[in-house]
Parts: C-alpha cells; structure tokens; sequence
C-alpha cells in the first residue's frame, strides 16, 4: 500500500513523465499547467532521456531522519541530453568513499536508474523514484 | 504614499532558549520595542514565522501573540516565506503604514527552533517537497551544490575557496564578539572553520549559520508623526521584494542570486540610490557561500568576485563596504523568521549610532538583505537617516 503523497507521483517517478510546451518547447518536470517561459497553458505529454551529466553535487552528512540509515548520501542536478535539469541521489557508489571528489566530477556522464528512494515513517513503506549513477 | 520610520527596535538575546515558548519570546522583543518607540498604543501587527507549527505544533500566531501582547482586538497577520518571513513582515507592515492605512504598526519576526523537533527536517519543508526535500536534500547540501558549482564556475582551486568561504565566517564572528545578543559571542580563525566536521561537502559546521530561539520586533509610523517620538528619524528609503524558482536545480544559473538582484533593483529604484551610495548591510549569511553570492547579487561586487572581496577585507567592520556588522545569521544566530527584522535591527542600531564597538563610522545609509530558501524569495530594504 503506498500513502496518496507518494502514489501521486508515480507518473513522474517511476516513468519520468514530463510535459513539453507547445508554443516554445520548454519541457517542465514535474509537468506545470502554466509555462514559465512563455505562459502558454498548452502542452503535449512528454519523457524525458535518461542520460546526461552533472552539474553540481554535494554529500550530505546529516540527512534528515528517514534517510539516517543511507548516511552520506551523495545528490546531484544532472542536466539531462535535452537540457532538462532534475536533482536527484547518485547511487552504486562503493560502500566506503575517503574523497568524493576523486570520484564525482562536475560534467561526468550519468544514467538514471529506478531504486528505492527510502521507507517512509513508521509504517516504513517504501518509496521508489529514480536516482542517477556514473556511466 | 507617505513615507514611513522606524522609530522602536527590540530584540531578545539570541540562542538556545530551552527555557522560553515562542510566544515569550514574541512578547519579549514587542514590548522592547514598543517602549523603545515610546508609544502608547499599536494600530496593527504583523508576525513573521517560517514554521511554528513544525517546531511547536502552533499555528495562527496573529491572534496568539496580539492576545498575549495585550492587544486584544488588534488586527494581527502571520506572514511566512520561508527564512524571509520577517524580510517580508516588514515590507507589509511598511506598506499598510505607506498606505494610510494605519499610523502605528508593530512588525515582529520569531522561532523557536529548539523543542525536541528534527530542525533539519522542519527547515527542508522551505525547498520543493516532492522533488527536493523527498530525495534527501537539505539546506546544507543545497547551499553546498550552489557552493560546488560556484568554484568551478570560477575555476578557482579548492584550497582557496575553502579559505575564502572561512573568511565570511570569521569575519562574521569578529563582528558577533562585539553583539551581546548575538548566539555565539566568539572569535574564531580559518583553522576552526576548516577543521570542523563537515555538513555538506565542502561545507563544515562552521559553514552554517546555527539553529537559534529568537525573536526581533520594530515599530514603524509616518515621517511626520515620528517626530513626535524621535530627533533621530530613519526612514525606510526603498523596500523590494521578489520570487524565483522554488527547487535550485530550475534556476537559470546556479551560481547567481536572481532573485536577490530584483528584489535589490526594486529597493535601489524606490530609494533613487545605486549599490554604492550604501554605507554597510546585513545580509542573508545562512551559509558562508549565501554571502558571497548575495553580495554579488546587490551588487556590491561583479559576479564571481564576491569571494576575492572578503579575501580582501572589503566586506569588514573597516571595509569598503562592512557586511553583516551584526554577526550576521553565522554568529548573531538565525531563528529563521525572526532573522529580517532583526536585520532592521542592526540597521536602526548603527544609523543611530549605538552600535557600539562594531558602530560603522558615519553611517548614513544601510541595506538590509533577507532570503527565503535556497534563493526563492528575498526581500532588500533601506534605511537612511533624515
């Protein structure tokens, strides 16, 4: 069973579902009903590539209580081949990392991947989306 | 629309207040100010805070705190935007008084940080829940990315950005020795910023501004009626406000502030002014690295040459340009929307000229820079004396 917070989002995590305006092609994930762009409200369904490359990244040492037992995660904003950004996890790291920095370089090519994201309070229900990982 | 003074400031000693409610502290910083300003009685009253109902289960504070100030009947307004509540607070309290609206308007910033609940937590709900907060992002760490995309942007190598990025900290700490309510009173050096445990990558604890119970309150009234209270009139010479993107990752360039840099234009049009016609300013330091990008963003410096600048001192108690001469939110401490008033604060302080020993010498004309999320929301005023 999956709460409505998170089956809500599932087009977008589970099929990286966006939109794509009509007018001036911006695509927008998650999907808006008002481009930022140009206003239009006009949009044709749209998903984005899976692969592209980092843009900037950090390692968080003191994450929020659902994710303690993950510690450090490592996040991303990837810019996508389409030139969409998203933020997201980089997973398949080594289990132990002295320097992230030897490893993740700023423009290092990524692909996305389905993996679960954490277990949600105290019931701990899972919740899955997508993460990226170095190619 | 007539112009508007600040003529009462108060604050409460900024920390970790395990020993008082977030209405105390409230009621505390009011009737500072409130006796500061001389008044006998408010027309209306605006209560900035982020997120009183994460850390304390309490929400509509406009009615609580009216009623336990005292003010029973008095139009109250809870104002939130992220850190920026009390930035914001200020600018409709000033507006509502701009308006004709109302002659005497208390605008009040407070949070009670410490109550048993995840700070990191009750914090991440100012970024984007479903595609920021729901991957384990926190503030920290997107200050840290903005960091991280700064330095390479720049192209400046590592060991120098993590000495300039300790430089904000211990000039902000230097100013906060000399602020009896600043949270953390203390002097530090490079050495203490660079070895302490790291938060995000790259950056450590000394980073980050601290998690604080605090509360700050001003009193505004018309130009004309100040007089009546003070010999010495501030007045808020231009007010600017502005959004952008809520998640980091939509905005157009990482490394750049834009909603700093509107908010700033709004204020610096409204009070006929330019970035240099300004003698000091708080601004939003809620990370080392949120200080050189907002100071490039107003303006002070060119876009990539905020870090060189406090390098250089411009931005110290005797610089070109003194920042955050308060402590600013690293050492004053930062009660998230308590933080733009008491910016205002600081500001009435040194134009008054009671800074004492951070006083700024002949200061005219002072900005005041408050920031909602990893750059969301920012408000930007200017006070300058009559």
């Amino acid at each position: 069973m999956l709460t409505p917070r998170v089956y809500k989002e599932i087009p977008q995590r589970y099929r990286l579902e966006a939109n794509k305006c009509k007018k001036c092609g911006r695509v927008n994930f998650p999907p808006r009903l008002v481009c930022p762009n140009c206003g239009s409200q006009e949009f044709e369904d749209y998903r984005l590539p899976t692969t592209g490359k980092i843009l900037t990244y950090t390692v968080v040492r003191t994450p929020p209580v659902d994710f303690k037992l993950q510690k450090p995660i490592v996040l991303a904003i990837v810019e996508l081949e389409d030139g969409t950004r998203i933020m997201c996890q980089v997973t398949d790291l080594p289990p132990y990392v002295e320097n992230y920095d030897e490893i993740i370089k700023i423009g290092a090519p990524v692909e996305l991947v389905f993996r679960k994201i954490f277990s949600e309070g105290e019931a701990g229900i899972h919740v899955y989306g997508y993460k990226c990982r170095l190619i | 629309m007539r112009d508007v003074a600040v003529i009462g400031i108060g604050m409460t000693k900024f920390g970790e207040l395990w020993n008082k409610s977030l209405r105390e502290l409230f009621v505390e910083a009011a009737l500072k100010a409130i006796k500061d300003a001389g008044v006998d009685h408010i027309d209306s009253m605006y209560v900035g805070c982020m997120t009183s109902g994460l850390f304390a289960q309490q929400e509509h504070l406009g009615a609580l705190m009216a009623d336990y100030l005292g003010q029973k009947h008095v139009p109250a307004y809870r104002v939130e935007s992220a850190c920026a509540s009390g930035g914001l607070a200020f600018r409709l309290g000033f507006i509502e008084v701009a308006s004709g609206m109302s002659d005497i308007v208390l605008v009040g910033g407070v949070e009670k940080m410490h109550t048993g609940a995840d700070s990191t937590a009750c914090l991440a709900a100012a970024a984007d829940a479903e595609y920021e907060s729901f991957l384990g992002i926190t503030f920290p760490g997107l200050y840290a990315m903005i960091a991280n995309a700064y330095k390479e942007k720049y192209n400046i190598p590592f060991d120098r950005f993590r000495k300039q990025l300790a430089l904000v900290a211990v000039k902000n700490h230097e100013n906060g020795s000399k602020n009896p309510n600043a949270q953390f009173p203390i002097k530090i050096t490079v050495d203490t910023v660079v070895n302490s445990t790291l938060v995000a990558d790259p950056l450590r604890l000394f980073d980050c501004s601290p998690v604080t119970d605090g509360a700050a309150a001003v009193i505004l009234c018309p130009v004309e009626l100040a007089k009546k209270y003070t010999d010495t009139i501030i007045k808020v010479a231009g007010s600017g406000a502005a959004t952008s993107t809520i998640a980091l990752a939509q905005r157009d360039d990482i490394t750049y502030l834009d909603v700093v840099a509107k908010a700033a234009e709004r204020a610096y049009k409204m009070a006929g002014v330019t970035p240099k016609d300004i003698d000091f300013a708080e601004v939003h330091d809620c990370f080392t690295i949120a200080e050189i990008c907002v100071t490039e963003a107003l303006g002070f410096f060119e876009p990539g040459k905020g870090a060189e600048a406090v390098e250089a001192g411009k931005t110290a108690l005797d610089g070109e340009i003194p920042v955050n001469t308060s402590g600013g939110l690293k050492a004053k401490g930062h009660p998230v929307g308590a933080t733009g008033v008491a910016q205002i604060c600081e500001l009435v302080e040194q134009l008054r000229g009671t800074a004492g020993d951070r006083q700024v010498k002949n200061a005219k004309r002072g900005l005041a820079q408050n920031m909602g999320g990893s750059g969301a929301s920012s408000t930007v005023h200017i006070l300058e004396v009559l």
